[in-house]
């Protein structure tokens, strides 16, 4: 194999696929065990993409959209650097994230939610990390929104992120929250990762640090996606 | 005391929702925003090998259809080499983004037949599709293989095939023939509920 292998996923950190509060996954998780495998090729290989599968406005949901002018909202900033468990970063990986408005509604045809669509926001940015593993994007705070599961259940407002790495098996789609809100202690969603210490690797940080003054106020979101072994020992040789 | 390991965990996974289309695939969402969507194409224009057509309905524990799920393939080329670890045609990606029809749950997508990819302790893995699905519901996106009916002697000593103990589970990453190329239809639970690997 040409590529190192990944550490194993601990499965007790991540939530499980049945959490009974959270209704929907009862009757889509699966009842048997997963089949455990040892990394192969087509585990440790995977999609990469380039500056010519995007364009430089797209991670900038302010305007990646805008029909007559900004979408409405309170303007920020959402940044950090996408790294593995080694520390390492993670160059050149494509980051897409997407987001009710401020409103808390989604451009989606199935969302009827009774907040309006925002004519100058699409909802959606991606980006490719930098050399530091750094990535950037501009938009405005979605707004919490009522969802289905008991009768009065809301959303915390949140940013729905999906990164690659370079190994299929790395594929991550996460959700990032926002420091201080009040609804994030109520959610079912959020309450289905089982560690209190993982729950909080969710919420992002205000970051005054990175506000652009009189402009925009800014959140801080890294990443980590699962490490690389750095042996490449192999207990059984080729052909044995 | 010892020294503290100093690696990092990774993030949790949190379901991608029933709107996961508005970030990953906007025109099925509704709206076009990007100069181009990304995974359209699994194979590109210039691919060699079989031309092949995949279709199949994505259920959950009481048979009805997931219409929601978004399906990533990842695959090899017709000769087993997978983007990014060999040379591969010019436009070939290998990877890709399959939404079902809201309305009926079925999906469809074309791409070409993957050759035998070299596995682990030099053993051949049977032409396979590695799929990952996510959906509203799905904590943690589910990962599996399809594998090619026609395929019968590189199934049979396919090393991953062979870790199921079962026979009629592993049953359950075989596609099968049908007019259009193949049909696999994943069942996320009950009633010959599909394989899902931890990778």
């Amino acid at each position: 194999m040409s590529k190192p292998e990944l550490f194993q996923r601990d499965r007790e950190w991540h939530p499980r696929a049945l959490t009974p509060d959270y209704k929907t996954s009862v009757s889509r998780s699966p009842n048997y065990p997963l089949l455990s495998l040892q990394s192969s090729d087509s585990e440790i290989t995977g999609p990469t993409f380039g500056h010519g599968d995007i364009d430089p406005i797209d991670n900038d949901l302010l305007r990646n959209y805008a029909k007559t002018g900004d979408p409405i909202g309170e303007r920020i900033i959402v940044h950090g650097r996408v790294l593995d468990e080694n520390d390492r970063p993670v160059r050149n990986t494509l980051v897409e994230v997407w987001h009710a408005n401020a409103g808390g509604r989604y451009r989606h045809k199935k969302d009827t939610y009774l907040a309006p669509i925002d004519p100058n926001f699409g909802g959606c940015g991606r980006t490719l990390t930098d050399d530091e593993g750094y990535y950037i994007f501009r938009t405005v705070k979605p707004g919490a929104y009522p969802w289905r599961n008991w009768v009065n259940n809301w959303r915390p407002a949140h940013i729905h992120f999906s990164v690659f790495g370079t190994a299929f098996a790395q594929r991550l789609i996460t959700q990032m929250y926002f420091e201080g809100d009040p609804l994030i202690p109520h959610c079912p969603i959020l309450k289905a990762i089982p560690d209190a210490r993982a729950i909080e690797r969710l919420i992002a940080p205000l970051d005054l640090n990175a506000t652009i003054p009189l402009d925009s106020i800014a959140y801080k979101f890294d990443i980590v996606l699962r490490g690389q072994c750095s042996t490449f020992f192999e207990n059984r040789p080729e052909g044995n | 005391m010892v020294q503290s390991l100093d690696y990092l965990k990774e993030t949790p996974s949190q379901t991608a929702g029933p709107y996961v289309h508005i970030g990953l695939a906007p025109g099925a969402a509704g709206f076009d925003i990007y100069r181009q969507e990304l995974g359209h194409d699994i194979a590109g224009p210039n691919a060699s090998g079989t031309r092949i057509n995949i279709s199949g309905t994505v259920t959950d524990g009481f048979g009805a259809p997931v219409k929601d799920v978004l399906i990533e393939v990842w695959q090899a080329n017709a000769q087993g080499i997978y983007a990014g670890d060999g040379a591969v045609e010019e436009g070939f990606r290998g990877w890709g983004r399959v939404v079902p029809d809201f309305e009926t749950g079925l999906f469809s997508f074309d791409t070409v037949k993957p050759g035998i990819v070299m596995g682990r302790e030099g053993r051949p893995m049977a032409p396979h599709l590695n799929l990952w699905l996510i959906a509203r519901g799905i904590n943690i996106g589910l990962n599996t293989r399809m594998y090619f009916p026609d395929e019968v002697e590189a199934n049979a000593v396919d090393p991953v095939l062979g870790l199921i103990e079962q026979p009629v589970r592993r049953e359950t990453l075989i596609a099968t023939a049908d007019d259009a190329g193949y049909r696999f239809d994943i069942r996320l639970q009950g009633d010959r509920e599909t394989v899902f690997l931890d990778v």
